[in-house]
């Protein structure tokens, strides 16, 4: 293991110009974190730690501990905005400490504590326990100051990094109070009733501009694939072209002897390990290996596919139910009419720009690991690294970094074991850099699915029944079933989003699950991703089934629900849904309740009938956020979302053939560019209570907005993600036959 | 092992280097400057993008040897510091998102406006689009590059 000098050594040292001007610094991943030490602990450090989440100095530089992975949310602003909130700290001497480890302290409670960052819910998640801990800090700076004036603590009011006596006009500074408080060994407790009242804020609900954001516009940002340590080598990996197939036999004999080369058989992969990056990635170019056969080498996922739609229409599979209200079965029977339509959605890649990368040092024994990453959850980059190498948890040490993207894809730690092992057979540190080709190879995709859905009319037009049955494989399964059996087999991933907003008095939603060993993993929107295509589209089709307007029918499904309802007026009225567009063109809308925002969305769509290209001219959304913290990430976010789900709505598939994922660089897994971005609205509405995610709100309702307003220009119906060109041009083309 | 010499960032420098090793590993591990990226190896992301002889170029794609004695300028050295007009327009409109493809499309608006002080919205689009910016930073670039045209 590196002692702790060498790793503060090993951390590069970009210049921090720019951050906060004598605000110390961005990101500590060396010695003496922040967040590692109790407060009685804290001496010989610049500031005093004040519990685990706050140190401050004495010249008033105040620096928060972060647990959650910052991956372009903005999640390190936002939840260091939080903390000082109910600190009343001043925001202009605040830092932030980006921490990875001790789960026990910085867990977020919405993922039962582990250290995750995923799903929209860091804000939302850790909400509460981080304003308990800013107020508790807030609490102990007041008592210090109460006991050195000899003041009840009652009498005392705090301003920006300001402790107050009223009755007398004294008043110290935060820094000056952290150089002499006694800080007990256990902040004192408080209940959210001791928090500040929403009306009070100073920080929260400002447009705060974001404390990583000055890094990354002058090269200084270190991001995962960044670290450099000293003595390391580089590394490559070239993976089985299926999942899980041993190499039978390696010919490195057109491998150039230069450049340090050394190969390391992997399970299911080669390591190549050299003195550059150049020579790793020319040795595995030249390497020839015959892999060993494996099931999933049969798998074909358009022959699958037309499985999972006949199981989707096959009514007598019940699979596990998700929902069910009411008696949907009885309800169908009785029904005067009975919409129905299937749905499908391809696989899609995270394309993040970063691709996977880590660093890795074993100890010379063996016996321990230090690991360098931008990682969406730490804890499972310890678990599999104490896994690989057999050793306890607490002989690994992670070390976060910025993600170039995460989207899910960097949740899973498939890519620490490769590159631990590599670091091992070196016997120096090792930076294990995949290249594009193998990050496409080895996606760990958001999976392939098919829907069917059922509306029941009653005999007054009113939707009295619905039915939604979703065919896919498991998130939760891989790489480990035991997780899906501790949910009872109901995918919590794959059925997010399947809940409708609307009232429908006789609901069942239910899972039918394909193991087909595609490996798979949480896709930015999560199951909204896949099942708001498909029940929005759906809505759609029941509106023109009956002939009303779609905007109205929605609203007519959401009359007891003011507050969703308010926001699917605003997105109508932003994009003037009743007005006339210009020819060729028209709206599409979509709504939902998602990663815990209700959301709706507008689009102004047109087609080129000839070439089958859907453009997107003009895009709006409203969100109601509960609260928003920091309301201009929340326009970012939602910009974000508008072009990421319109690029899994166009243009984003990727198809397996004989297990091997067929697509390999940004020239056959296209995603948006400049060119195919609208102009763009955002309107945040908040509606109160807590706030709730919004870093995928939007995404999922693209596609169906797209496919909403295809039919509304063309009267065909797309129900197969993506739209691309030859999809459209097939379809008009069987559509106008 | 055969040694290239280049200007980098306005100082004269050295490596030993294979001839076909790409310009952006020079760069990034041999001379230790990271700011350039990584994206996708094949000139189709942009992340990588760097100003060669002052035109953007993409440092992926580019050899060493055929960097030899000509002038190289990364996202460290576009302004001493981060004062370029793009720089304080990207924070102005708060542009990055995850930040990783930023770089590159900086350097790639830094050489539109050096020849085309005030694009259009049309110019912008057409010479930024090789750039990908997963995040969907798109709306917040062109607003940028617009701002640095106006403030510069």
């Amino acid at each position: 293991m590196h002692t702790s000098a060498t790793r503060s050594a090993a951390t590069p040292a970009p210049s921090r110009r720019g951050f906060l001007k004598g605000a110390g610094l961005v990101f500590s991943l060396s010695a003496g974190w922040l967040g590692e030490m109790p407060a009685a602990q804290a001496a010989g450090r610049a500031g005093r730690a004040i519990g685990y989440w706050v140190e401050i100095a004495a010249d008033g530089a105040i620096r928060i501990a972060v647990p959650a992975a910052e991956m372009g949310q903005g999640a390190l602003t936002a939840l260091a905005m939080i903390v000082a909130e109910e600190l009343d700290a001043d925001w202009s001497r605040v830092s932030v400490d980006n921490v990875a480890r001790r789960p026990d302290i910085f867990g977020n409670p919405a993922y039962g504590g582990a250290m995750m960052t995923a799903g929209s819910r860091s804000v939302s998640g850790y909400w509460t326990k981080i304003r308990l801990q800013g107020g508790a800090v807030r609490r102990v700076l007041m008592s210090a100051a109460a006991d050195a004036w000899s003041v009840p603590l009652s009498e005392l009011t705090t301003e920006p990094s300001l402790v107050l006596h009223a009755a007398t006009g004294r008043r110290l500074r935060y820094g000056e109070i952290a150089a002499f408080a006694t800080v007990p060994e256990t902040l004192p407790v408080l209940t959210p009733a001791d928090l500040k009242p929403a009306t009070a804020y100073r920080i929260i609900g400002r447009p705060v501009p974001r404390l990583d954001l000055p890094g990354k516009v002058d090269g200084s940002a270190v991001f995962g694939v960044d670290v450099r340590v000293p003595g390391m080598l580089y590394g490559t990996l070239l993976r089985s072209p299926a999942e899980g197939a041993a190499p039978l036999d390696i010919d490195r004999s057109g491998v150039s002897t230069a450049g340090g080369v050394r190969i390391v058989p992997l399970r299911d992969a080669v390591g190549i390990v050299a003195d550059t990056l150049e020579a790793a990635f020319a040795a595995r170019d030249a390497l020839r290996v015959r892999w060993a056969k494996v099931p999933y080498d049969g798998f074909g996922s358009e022959a699958a596919l037309r499985d999972f739609v006949a199981r989707a229409e096959n009514g007598e599979d019940r699979g596990l139910t998700f929902v069910q209200e009411g008696e949907a079965d009885a309800a169908f029977a009785g029904a005067a009419k009975v919409v129905s339509a299937t749905y499908t959605t391809d696989y899609v890649y995270h394309a993040q720009l970063e691709p996977i990368n880590v660093t890795a040092s074993v100890s010379p024994a063996g016996d321990g690991a230090e690991i360098w990453i931008g990682t969406q959850n730490p804890g499972n980059v310890v678990a599999a690294a104490a896994a690989v190498l057999d050793v306890k948890p607490d002989r690994i040490k992670v070390n976060q970094h910025l993600l170039g993207g995460g989207f899910g894809r960097r949740i899973g730690a498939d890519m620490v074991p490769y590159a631990v092992l590599m670091a091992k057979a070196a016997g120096r540190p090792v930076k294990t850099v995949w290249s594009r080709e193998q990050d496409v190879k080895a996606a760990k995709m958001r999976p392939m699915t098919a829907h069917r859905l059922e509306a029941g009319l009653d005999a007054g037009g009113g939707v009295a029944a619905w039915r939604h049955r979703i065919v896919a494989e498991s998130i939760f399964a891989y790489p480990f079933v035991q997780r899906l059996e501790q949910v009872k087999g109901l995918d919590p991933l794959v059925l997010e989003g399947s809940e409708i907003p609307y009232e429908v008095p006789h609901q069942r939603v239910s899972y039918h699950r394909e193991i087909r060993g595609t490996p798979l993993s949480a896709w930015r929107g999560i199951g909204a991703g896949h099942n708001k295509f498909a029940i929005e589209s759906f809505v759609d089709e029941v509106a023109a089934a009956k002939g009303v307007d779609p905007v109205a029918f929605r609203l007519g499904l959401l009359r007891d629900n003011p507050r969703a309802a308010r926001i699917v007026k605003a997105a109508a009225e932003m994009a003037g849904w009743d007005a006339p567009r210009e020819p060729g063109r028209t709206l599409g809308f979509a709504f939902g309740k998602i990663v815990g925002s209700w959301t709706a969305a507008a689009l102004d769509v047109s087609l080129d009938r000839t070439t089958g290209m859907i453009r997107v001219h003009r895009a709006w959304v409203a969100i109601d956020p509960g609260i928003a913290v920091n309301p201009d990430s929340i326009v970012a976010q939602s910009e974000g979302n508008i072009v990421f789900g319109l690029s899994q709505a166009l243009k984003e598939r990727a198809t397996v053939k004989d297990g091997v994922v067929e697509q390999s660089n940004f020239f056959d897994y296209r995603v948006a560019r400049m060119s195919d971005t609208p102009e763009i609205e955002v309107r945040i509405l908040p509606g109160g209570g807590p706030p709730s995610g919004v870093g995928e709100a939007a995404l999922p309702l693209m596609a169906p907005c797209i496919a909403n307003a295809v039919f509304a220009l063309t009267g065909v119906r797309f129900r197969n993600l993506p739209l691309t060109p030859a999809r459209v041009k097939a379809g008009l083309n069987a559509g106008q036959a | 092992m055969p040694s290239f010499a280049f200007t980098l960032n306005g100082k004269t420098v050295s490596v030993e280097a294979e001839p076909d090793a790409p310009l952006l590993w020079i760069i990034r591990d041999h001379l230790g400057q990271t700011g350039t990226k990584f994206g996708c190896g094949a000139g189709m992301c942009g992340a990588c993008t760097v100003h060669v002889d002052g035109r953007s170029a993409r440092s992926c794609c580019a050899s060493v040897s055929s960097i030899a004695g000509r002038t190289v300028t990364t996202i460290e050295g576009l302004s001493p510091d981060a004062s370029h007009p793009l720089q304080k327009a990207w924070l102005a409109e708060q542009v990055p998102q995850c930040g990783y493809c930023q770089s590159g499309q900086i350097m790639q608006a830094a050489d539109l406006l050096a020849r085309n002080a005030h694009p259009t919205r049309q110019e912008i689009v057409r010479h930024m689009d090789g750039n990908i910016c997963r995040c969907g930073t798109y709306p917040r670039i062109v607003r940028a590059i617009e701002r640095a045209a106006r403030e510069a």
